[in-house]
């Protein structure tokens, strides 16, 4: 008896030694400085286009930190985040505690290996529709509205983003430097996410002449331009 | 009183009896260990799909068995994998050009054989898919063959009795998603291994090839081989075969997926084993028969502009080499394999 309580008076410190704090990020979508409103407002392209945003979802995964000893903390795994489902919005990075950081990056996407593991469930779930089955691998990026100029029936346009593999790969890398913060914990982190970056540089998109990008045809133009949209808001104290 | 009791005692194991032979299985679908383990033929390479995140287990085997053969996979429930793929044809479609799917309505390519999967390293006719669990997915949710949204199949699995008891048998919990459902299919179609042609049996020198046949098989490896590589009879590679595009149909093949240019009209290399079952032939099925294929291969002038360098090699063959060559190709039949009882639609009655 007294050596199982001795056990389990082990086994619980271990654990609590074990027991982090998880670092929170969460994902703010805005479309210039407005917040983004699926469906009922309206927003103007780099080209005065007028256009509305009824989806809006994307893969960010591979989470990695950088702390102020120089110590390097990852964690693998994606999460899906959603505009139409507000609790994705906010992630918990069940690996990575609470501390002082000088850098974070993470990749927008899905990596290589897990594009191609088989089965999946959770974030990677294809009921997800955020699977291509036709060509295997993830959609990394959806974003659909409606645009008066576009030419597609209904006047819909429709980006889905993917492909891990050369010559045409989506996975673009997240980086920012957090050495300012440095000295203060950081416990959450906020990204300003701006669907206005996705349809402006370098390439500006003219809803009249692109659309519809569905599969790896003119990919990299969406990619080329969501590598930037994500941007870290200062943080509240 | 004695006979009393010896009569109640008579009564209680004739109900029993009676009782216990309802819920017999029938042999001829019963699965055991013996039956899920994976044999890896001899001379065969390592196999490009692993059973190690799936571990191969009877009662997984049988509700992918079961998933594979039920017509709740497609949306007005018409149709399942096994409408179209027969195992009689090594589980190609007998006599249709192209897929068949729900509504009648008519798919673009020919259903191809599913056989020797785990050596595979992409599937379709474009090599579209990279991973043999995830394959289903296209059949299911494609509007020209089942049309049904993968999210759906889990409802109608989860409302299920049956399906939650088999679930619950082969995992050990009632949980029902799109993860299993996939990985009970995979085992399924995994151990689809045909390695036992009158072929193999020749290889192992347990079985003798007559004078065509031998004359053939040394014709297909001067001629064939560098594509239909033994033993699984492909390469995996991607290839123009000559056949000249269908304009109404429009495949441009791999170049479509992939947007390289020198994957335009390009078609996975199909193994040949059981090809005498798998007709019609191409990736639209336009040969109705062996002879025809070996008939365009034999002639240059009818081939597409960028034919495969490896097909023009192949020159012009005489009436006597063509049919010896067919006398080879119908050497890699395996009626063991066409039979093979696992495989059998368990709602037929045998």
């Amino acid at each position: 008896m007294a050596i199982l309580w001795v056990a389990m008076s082990f086994t619980s410190n271990f654990s609590n030694k074990k027991n982090i704090v998880p670092l929170r990020i969460s994902f703010e979508h805005f479309v210039g400085n407005e917040i983004l409103k699926l469906d009922s407002a309206n927003y103007k392209n780099a080209l005065g286009q007028t256009f509305t945003v009824s989806k809006f979802k994307y893969y960010v995964s591979n989470f990695h930190f950088k702390n102020s000893a120089g110590k390097d903390i990852s964690m693998e795994g994606s999460f899906l985040i959603n505009e139409d489902e507000e609790e994705t919005k906010k992630i918990l990075l069940a690996k990575i505690p609470e501390g002082n950081y000088t850098s974070m990056d993470f990749i927008l996407g899905v990596d290589s290996l897990h594009s191609c593991s088989g089965a999946q469930s959770g974030a990677l779930d294809p009921v997800n529709a955020m699977f291509w089955a036709w060509n295997t691998g993830y959609i990394f990026l959806k974003l659909e509205g409606r645009a008066n100029t576009s030419l597609s029936p209904g006047h819909f346009f429709e980006y889905h983003i993917g492909g891990y593999k050369q010559p045409i790969n989506c996975i673009r890398k997240i980086s920012f430097d957090l050495s300012k913060s440095e000295k203060t914990l950081t416990k959450e982190i906020k990204i300003k996410v701006n669907v206005l970056e996705i349809l402006k540089t370098p390439n500006a998109i003219d809803f009249s002449k692109l659309s519809s990008v569905t599969d790896l045809k003119n990919a990299t133009v969406i990619a080329d331009n969501y590598k930037d949209m994500f941007e870290l808001m200062p943080n509240e104290k | 009183m004695k006979n009393k009791i010896v009569y109640t005692l008579f009564i209680l194991i004739a109900v029993f009896a009676l009782c216990n032979s309802f819920v017999i299985e029938n042999p001829y679908f019963k699965i055991t260990k013996k039956d899920v383990k994976l044999k890896i033929p001899k001379g065969f390479p390592k196999p490009n799909y692993s059973f190690k995140k799936n571990k191969l287990n009877p009662d997984v085997f049988v509700l992918g068995r079961k998933l594979f053969y039920d017509n709740l996979l497609s949306k007005d429930n018409s149709v399942s994998c096994g409408t179209c793929h027969q195992r009689i044809a090594a589980f190609a479609h007998i006599d249709h050009k192209l897929s068949h799917g729900i509504y009648a309505k008519i798919g673009t390519r020919n259903v191809p054989a599913l056989q020797n999967l785990i050596w595979k390293d992409a599937y379709m006719w474009d090599g579209g898919v990279t991973n043999l669990e995830v394959q289903p997915i296209n059949p299911i949710t494609s509007p020209i063959e089942m049309d049904e949204s993968l999210a759906n199949v889990i409802l109608k699995l989860r409302a299920n009795k049956e399906y939650v008891k088999l679930f619950n048998k082969a995992y050990k919990d009632t949980l029902i998603n799109s993860e299993r459902v996939l990985k009970a299919l995979a085992q399924f179609t995994g151990l689809m291994i045909t390695s036992n042609s009158k072929y193999d049996k020749y290889m192992r020198k347990k079985d003798t090839f007559s004078l065509a046949e031998k004359n053939g098989l040394q014709l297909f490896r001067s001629k064939c081989a560098s594509c239909h590589k033994e033993p699984l009879f492909t390469d995996n590679s991607y290839r123009n075969n000559g056949i000249k595009m269908d304009s109404s149909l429009n495949d441009f093949g791999r170049g479509k997926l992939t947007e390289i240019e020198k994957d335009y009209k390009t078609f996975k290399v199909p193994g040949l084993r059981n090809v005498e079952m798998t007709y019609p032939y191409m990736h639209d099925g336009r040969f109705k028969k062996l002879k025809d294929v070996i008939d365009h291969y034999s002639n240059s002038a009818n081939h597409d502009e960028r034919v495969d360098t490896l097909i023009t090699k192949i020159g012009s063959l005489s009436a006597q080499q063509k049919k010896e060559i067919l006398s080879f190709l119908l050497t890699l039949t395996d009626k063991e394999f066409l039979h093979d009882r696992r495989f059998a639609d368990p709602n037929m009655l045998q």
